[in-house]
């Protein structure tokens, strides 16, 4: 093995004047270097392609301006709250996700497996539109979309056959997306230091320079005022309107990377004796500020298109998700002064931004792999890394790949995420009575408290999930998605919700490789005024396994 | 663009840019507590000699 990834942390960490000198010597936990580089990662996380093409279209069918309102609301109600939730269990229970929430409460193993395997499946897709992003970033050169962008994305690239599934590959998809799943691999090897840690120190700033430009050239196009005034408009009759605020609660929650395990695992790798809500605080601000961002970039750019084709924003369409960024910007780029920079810069800040996330997703996999199978970092980058690899390569580099894509991205988010997100409040806060502890330790550690307000609305956000949670499954059941054949989203849309509880399942009935007997969670119960255990079949402060 | 659109964006682009330099300065001025409880070493592996 190589230990090289679990050395000791420099002596100067921030664990300074703690007990526990008999231990000195034995190699430690991962960690990040320090606050500034953890801030770094989980901003690198949360700032997703959902921030740039997700966001903005949201907004604009959400009311415009007044969207802003419940988006507000929910980011003080539900993003942070979750975050701080994410972010104590991760930093008090010192684990992946199904190690955390197992030492959380009783059932949490469970429930972080749950996380696992949302992550798994979101991994194998999420790398393709990247290597999509590559693609598109290297065609902005010679503008190779500029003639027929709803054409050249479909036919020319995707060669996208009817919905089914094939074998048969399109080379100009596979060879990206081999090159970013070795990028990614040699990334996760590294380890969190060396790997993760040193992306986001280089991606981050690169992507808010890069994305910075884009928005700045934006706002000098003919037409931006009408496209920030298409977005920024409000129409306050939509507060009324419940969809709205669900929209604006599931903005906010995807967007944020937050409950499905992604923000446990980052957290798990601080130093005990470190500041966890002030860091949150800048992570969740530094996500909408982004967003923010992203909203003016795109609806000036949609707002150049409307003038060039002499009709309102609203008579656009293609304003959100994928369509918006390989079909409706390519066509912008076409007919821009200096397209091919503009579409050069689009299309790496998307590269950017989705390899930072990436990155995190397939970290809750690894580390929960590696905790349980006791296994070294490089080790399990590889061992789970090259069949996940295989596995996107066959379903998605081929000319059914959009199809596959579109499928398991609505099932393991508007499903998966959701489900995860509402398990995980249920099963840590409602029955595991763990808040009271939780909004402790985050006060005792960190420089801004929190209290009963915190414990209040993060154990009611479950409700709302799981009104999200239902009201999509019966969408799902009743309509069916996008007209693809049933047995197609029988297989693969609800197969990958059977495939994520049997993981949920399964795993925690396999045996940890080595125990936990050792583990205490600090600051103890005593140290937090707190004498019972919460839960009287299991010992709060040590935890075996 | 209309008012109503004006004043949306820059309230809105106030409370989120003004959170994020409010909370890096917030955090700036004071990044660790200095009072946290006794104890709290990092913990070691279990196992160095994991697989």
């Amino acid at each position: 093995m190589s230990g090289d990834e679990e050395a000791p942390p420099p002596a100067s960490n921030s664990t300074g004047g703690s007990a526990g000198g008999s231990t000195a010597a034995r190699p430690k936990r991962e960690a990040w270097s320090g606050q500034t580089a953890f801030i770094l990662a989980a901003v690198g996380s949360a700032v997703g392609l959902g921030n740039i093409w997700r966001f903005p279209g949201e907004a604009y069918d959400n009311g415009g301006g007044a969207f802003m309102i419940p988006y507000l609301i929910a980011l003080i109600t539900a993003g942070i709250p979750i975050l701080f939730l994410d972010h104590a269990l991760g930093h008090r229970f010192r684990g992946s996700s199904p190690l955390s929430l197992k030492r959380a409460a009783k059932g949490g193993e469970a429930v972080g497996w749950w996380h696992v395997a949302v992550c798994f499946i979101i991994g194998l897709y999420y790398t393709v539109i990247i290597a999509w992003a590559l693609s598109y970033f290297f065609f902005s050169f010679n503008l190779a979309y500029a003639e027929d962008p709803a054409g050249f994305f479909t036919g020319t690239y995707l060669q996208a056959a009817d919905p089914g599934f094939s074998l048969d590959f399109v080379p100009g998809v596979l060879w990206p997306l081999a090159a970013i799943w070795v990028v990614t691999i040699v990334v996760l090897a590294l380890g969190v230091t060396k790997g993760i840690e040193k992306l986001n120190i280089i991606a981050i700033p690169l992507l808010v320079v890069t994305f910075t430009a884009l928005v700045a050239r934006a706002l000098f196009l003919e037409g931006a005022a009408d496209g920030l005034d298409a977005l920024f408009s409000p129409d306050f009759a939509a507060l009324g309107d419940p969809a709205v605020w669900i929209a604006a609660y599931g903005q906010i929650f995807f967007s944020l990377s937050i409950a499905y395990g992604i923000m446990i695992t980052y957290a798990s790798y601080r130093k005990r004796r470190s500041n966890v809500t002030g860091p949150g605080l800048v992570v969740a601000f530094s996500n909408s500020s982004f967003e923010m961002l992203a909203g003016i970039g795109v609806f000036s750019t949609i707002g150049f298109l409307a003038a060039q084709q002499g009709v309102s924003v609203s008579e656009l369409e293609g304003l959100t998700g994928i369509t918006l960024s390989f079909i409706t910007f390519p066509a912008v780029i076409a007919q821009m002064p200096g397209g091919a920079i503009f579409g050069a810069l689009f299309f790496g800040s998307l590269l950017l931004a989705g390899m930072t996330s990436l990155v995190s997703v397939l970290q809750v996999v690894l580390s929960a792999i590696q905790e349980k199978f006791n296994l070294n970092v490089r080790r399990t980058a590889l061992w789970i890394c090259i069949p996940m690899a295989i596995v996107s390569l066959v379903g998605f580099g081929t000319t059914t790949g959009l199809y596959l894509l579109d499928t398991l991205d609505q099932w393991s988010n508007q499903l998966g995420i959701v489900a995860g997100a509402f398990l995980m409040v249920v099963v840590v806060m409602w029955f595991g009575r763990r808040g009271e502890e939780l909004a402790r330790h985050l006060s005792a550690v960190s420089t801004m408290k929190v209290g009963r307000v915190w414990l209040v609305v993060t154990s009611l956000v479950a409700v709302l999930l799981m009104y999200m949670f239902v009201d999509k499954v019966i969408t799902l059941v009743s309509e069916g998605y996008e007209g693809y054949p049933t047995w197609y989203l029988g297989v693969f849309g609800w197969g990958t919700l059977a495939f994520i509880v049997v993981a949920a399942l399964v795993m925690p009935t396999i045996k940890w490789a080595r125990g936990t007997d050792d583990f205490v969670a600090w600051p103890t119960r005593e140290q937090l005024g707190l004498s019972s255990p919460p839960d009287h079949d299991t010992t709060p402060a040590k935890e075996t396994r | 663009m209309s008012t109503g659109a004006i004043i949306l964006m820059v309230v809105t682009l106030a409370v989120v840019w003004g959170g994020l330099i409010a909370s890096i300065l917030f955090l700036r001025a004071k990044p660790e507590r200095d009072d946290m409880p006794t104890g709290g070493d990092d913990e070691p592996l279990p196992d160095p000699n994991a697989r």
